[in-house]
């Protein structure tokens, strides 16, 4: 390595271990980013320094694999307050309001401290949407799991779903839905995504651009502690037998000075006391202010010696790059701080003089005085190598698309019904969303259960849908036909409530992009997620890329989960998932070819994950979302249900079985007999063609329904009808009737995950 | 206009809801924060659901020791009206203000989900506006909401009838004593209870047979009985 004259100057903190190539390795760089580091201050790093590096320079901040690929995403619309690069996005409403949303993966934390890990992932997202000046409104949470016929995956299930619900019912805000996938290929490594959804009045949104020379920044709240240190860096590498050490790095959650810091923090920033404010996240005070900085184009000088520590004896290195939760950076005018301060006394929060902005351009560290850290602030941020790897389909992937089961379904079609009922990743998740106040702030309007929730903003009469998805099946067989897949079910899901899909966030989770076949599903699953938010007018406003999600038995399911929020012009016009009159007709729009690829009958029943992925009709989306939200504005139609996993039967049979607290469901007769008759009867009843929804309507509105769908280019089929409670579920086929005891069919819904949960603690894993 | 106070502690988190159905049922709601000890002359205070302090000692602990609890228990002493709902029920069992207290769930989870409950006493502040027997879907939402009292505690409030809300038989959703989903003093005048009812008081949230506990408020005669509605 050749060294020009120092840029800047630095010196190492008393006791510090010199920093060797062994070192860099261990802070997860590599030789040829030494290298560039080594160039741009013109000398070796500090130790301190290295660390900074190490962390802004993670996968996980700098998004070094990612960054291209993301560059192609649509982020503009009329509706774009804010596109990604901030803490949240933020799109537009009615009447001067906005709504700010972002999805974040914990998943790395989770999988060796399930309880914490989930915890501290809740508490993070709503920092990130209360620091854009946004009152956090709704939680929702996407997780992955292996089965639960293993110990340490019920395990993990039960800590995750604690840590969630602990967490977000401390705080008051409402879970309002999610999702629960269990699949083998997620036994070493779960997934916990949590999105959160706040509002705001445009006209309060904060950003975290620091800017004026001479102004203060100011460290509030939780007091900094050892935990969490290098929690970005360990974010960025795959687990393996040795991530349990990792352990005490886990951070650890205090729901109560959160809510402290959401009341202040809003106080703040409504009351225009500050310049900026930013969440002191992944890598802690170092991201947090370089960052913040950065976007604003001025230097920082921090002292870490001004830091309020939890322990004694903190190192600079400790200070900066720990991850202890609760915490913000706040920028402010001098003559601010006094004011700032009493705001913050008023609840119970310090606010701590820690530096100050400078014109230098330079990320500058000092601790009482001595400077351990100096170095150019835009290129810390901006100038980490980008990388392109190698992106090559595997041939085993190629080839699965062309198999088929090679061994029949262990049950026969009546029973198929049935047993997909009973998987875990379609049943009813009551057991998790009862874990979770859903009715807290008085605002729901459609909680957990249904497909999505929805809930209303202050006193207008608008309400807003919020829905997470992702097919990971289908992205795994196909990743760009799953991408387009995901996004057109979270926007099916959304529209089905009546509400116009607005826009995404996206938590990408895969596995290692270093190698081509990861790199590949990757980068053509954000294309189908492009082209999808193209077609829907739906851009993407922010989001998590989360790599190195493997285990010494491989890489996940690639999991592009897609968190949509969507605007119902007229609360009360919401609809429901489920049947709810006798009499009403039963309604099926879009067409079926009996596509069985990448399907949960195959795959839950024939063990085979296989197949040609269904493919996704962008134009036939489109319409079917314009009509369902028309047809909802016009009071068409009773109950609207998305058709997705386990098909036809599964979607019928969830809408007859009725919301979690119904009485009782209802009978329901479809007579499928010309619907799709060349089908057979498994394609019929378990295919997952995209593009469909089951709609109920009441006799009277036939007419106009009709006339609605005619409007958007679409075709409905009339198959049956409503029929009274404690029936049965009734399909007709050409090759014969097919009949199910509907209160048969929601005791197995309802029973399938606590049956296989009793007695499971959450305090340690089974023996 | 009758005025309610809704108290505020650091972690309240249903104050806002509260604070809502009050003014929805067209009282002068206010908000009094847990350092004050003027309750700006209210004839009804209510403390509402949340985590108060945090509830890491146990729910309902550290409230009572407020400043705002001493003129809480003052205003109770002098036979002023009190609600507590969820962490503020908590609350007034841990002051003593109500008999008994609430522990963990038998189930050991947080609980949220809707329930079905009785309206077992009319004649005080906040349940006049139903009819005795009344049965209706609230949700609950609480990790420590099972009522337990001794058996002389619970002979007592059986026979003077202060059960003032009782969970429907098999919807008991924490394990509590005799399904006692609220209770009140001997006078009627502190009433406590677990089910969020200010997160049904409004159609558009699926319900509004909440809506009826901040009617009965809102049309309390303070030393009388309810004031007319017609």
């Amino acid at each position: 390595m050749t060294a020009a004259a120092p840029v800047t100057r630095a010196s190492s903190f008393p006791g510090e271990r010199p920093v060797t190539l062994d070192v860099v390795r261990e802070h997860n760089l590599t030789a040829s980013e030494f290298d560039r580091i080594v160039a741009m201050l013109g000398r070796t790093p500090t130790l301190t320094e290295l660390g900074v590096f190490s962390a802004l320079w993670s996968e996980h901040c700098s998004y070094k694999h990612s960054k291209p690929v993301l560059k192609r995403f649509p982020t503009t619309g009329p509706q774009v307050v804010q596109g990604p690069g901030e803490n949240a996005g933020v799109l537009r409403l009615p009447n001067g309001w906005a709504v700010a949303f972002k999805i974040e993966s914990h998943n790395h934390p989770s999988a060796v401290e399930p309880y914490q890990g989930a915890a501290t992932g809740v508490g993070g997202i709503l920092r990130d949407v209360f620091t854009m000046g946004a009152r956090p409104v709704a939680v929702l949470n996407s997780l992955r799991f292996g089965p639960l016929s293993e110990p340490r995956n019920r395990y993990l299930f039960a800590g995750v779903v604690r840590g969630v619900g602990d967490y977000g019912n401390c705080i008051g805000v409402p879970t309002l839905g999610g999702e629960v996938g269990f699949a083998e290929g997620y036994s070493g490594n779960p997934l916990v995504n949590a999105m959160c959804v706040g509002i705001l009045r445009e006209s309060d949104l904060a950003t975290a651009r620091a800017h004026g020379v001479g102004n203060v920044l100011l460290n509030v709240g939780a007091k900094t502690g050892r935990d969490g240190i290098h929690g970005a860096s360990f974010a960025s590498e795959e687990l393996s037998e040795k991530s349990e050490a990792r352990r005490p790095q886990v951070q650890v959650g205090d729901p109560f000075t959160e809510k402290l810091l959401l009341e202040a923090s809003l106080e703040l920033i409504t009351s225009k006391l500050i310049v900026a404010i930013q969440d002191m996240g992944a890598a802690g005070l170092t991201s947090s202010s370089a960052e913040m900085a950065a976007r604003g184009g001025v230097g920082v000088e921090i002292d870490t010696g001004l830091v309020p520590t939890r322990e004694a004896g903190m190192t600079p290195y400790e200070i900066l790059l720990s991850e202890s939760q609760e915490r913000m950076l706040v920028v402010a005018e001098p003559h601010q701080v006094a004011a700032i301060q009493a705001v913050c006394r008023k609840w119970e929060l310090d606010a701590t003089p820690i530096g100050h902005v400078t014109d230098d351009g330079l990320f500058r560290v000092k601790h009482h005085g001595l400077t351990v850290a100096e170095i150019p602030g835009q290129p810390l941020v901006d100038d980490c190598p980008v990388y392109t790897p190698n992106a090559r389909e595997g041939a085993a992937a190629i080839a699965r698309r062309k198999a088929r089961p090679r061994r029949a379904a262990r049950v026969d079609a009546d029973e198929a019904l049935e047993a997909l009922l009973d998987t875990p990743s379609i049943a009813s998740k009551r057991w998790v969303y009862e874990q979770y106040d859903s009715t807290v702030q008085a605002s729901t309007v459609l909680g957990p259960g249904g497909d999505a929730g929805v809930l209303r903003v202050a006193t207008e009469p608008f309400a807003l849908a919020v829905s997470v998805d992702c097919n990971n099946r289908l992205v795994g067989l196909d990743p760009y036909e799953g991408g387009k897949a995901t996004v057109a079910e979270a926007a099916r899901n959304v529209a089905c409530t009546g509400a116009e899909p607005l826009g995404i966030t996206d938590c990408l989770n895969f596995g290692n992009p270093e190698k081509p076949e990861v790199f590949f599903q990757f980068r053509e699953a954000c294309r189908g997620i492009s082209d999808a938010c193209v077609a829907f007018g739906t851009p993407v406003t922010g989001g998590n890329v989360s790599f190195y999600n493997e285990s010494p038995t491989g890489a996940v399911d690639p999991t592009p989960t897609v968190g949509m929020v969507g605007l119902l012009r007229r609360a009360e016009d919401r609809v429901p998932s489920h049947f709810r009159a006798v009499g009403d007709r039963i309604v099926i729009v879009g067409s079926s070819e009996g596509a069985m690829g990448g399907s949960a009958y195959w795959a839950e029943l024939c063990d085979f994950i296989g197949g040609a992925a269904p493919r996704v009709d962008l134009e036939h989306e489109t319409r079917l979302q314009q009509f369902l939200v028309a047809a909802a504005a016009a009071r068409l139609l009773r109950s609207a249900h998305d058709c997705s996993e386990g098909g036809l039967a599964v979607a019928l049979a969830e809408a007859a079985i009725g919301g979690p607290y119904a009485d009782r469901g209802f009978g329901a007769v479809a007579d499928l007999r010309t619907y799709a008759p060349a089908l057979s009867a498994i394609e019929a009843l378990y295919g997952e063609d995209q593009g469909r929804v089951v709609l109920s309507v009441a006799p009277a509105a036939l007419p106009g329904l009709r006339a609605m769908l005619t409007r958007h280019g679409l075709q409905g089929y009339l198959a049956g009808e409503v029929r009274a409670p404690g029936g049965e579920l009734e399909i007709v086929l050409p090759e014969g009737v097919h009949r199910w005891p509907v209160d048969r069919l929601r005791a197995v819904y309802d029973d399938a995950i606590p049956r296989r949960m009793r007695g499971i603690s959450t305090d340690r894993p089974e023996a | 206009m009758l005025r309610v106070a809704v108290v505020r502690f650091p972690g309240s988190n249903c104050d806002w809801d509260t604070y809502h159905a009050v003014a929805g049922a067209g009282a002068d709601a206010r908000f009094v924060w847990h350092r004050d000890t003027d309750l700006q002359q209210a004839e009804v205070v209510i403390l509402p659901g949340g985590f108060s302090y945090g509830d890491y000692l146990r729910s309902g602990a550290i409230a009572r020791f407020s400043p705002v609890m001493q003129a809480v228990q003052k205003h109770a002493a002098a036979g002023g009206a009190v609600l507590g709902i969820c962490n503020g029920f908590q609350i007034l069992c841990e002051a003593q203000l109500l008999p008994g207290a609430l522990v963990r769930n038998d189930r050991l989870t947080f609980v949220s989900r809707p329930v079905w409950v009785r309206v077992e006493r009319t004649d005080t502040f906040c349940t006049s506006a139903y009819t005795r027997g009344t049965e209706m879907r609230i949700p609950v939402a609480h990790g420590d909401g099972c009522y337990v009292a001794d058996d002389d505690t619970l002979r007592l409030l059986e026979a003077e009838g202060r059960v003032v809300l009782r969970y429907t038989r098999g919807e008991n959703p924490n394990g509590s004593v005799a399904d006692i989903a609220g209770v009140c003093n001997p006078a009627g005048t502190v009433v406590g209870f677990m089910p969020h009812p200010e997160r049904y008081a409004d159609p558009v949230t699926g319900s509004d047979v909440g809506a009826g506990f901040f009617r009965s408020i809102a049309a309390w005669l303070p030393g009388g009985t309810a004031r007319s509605t017609t």
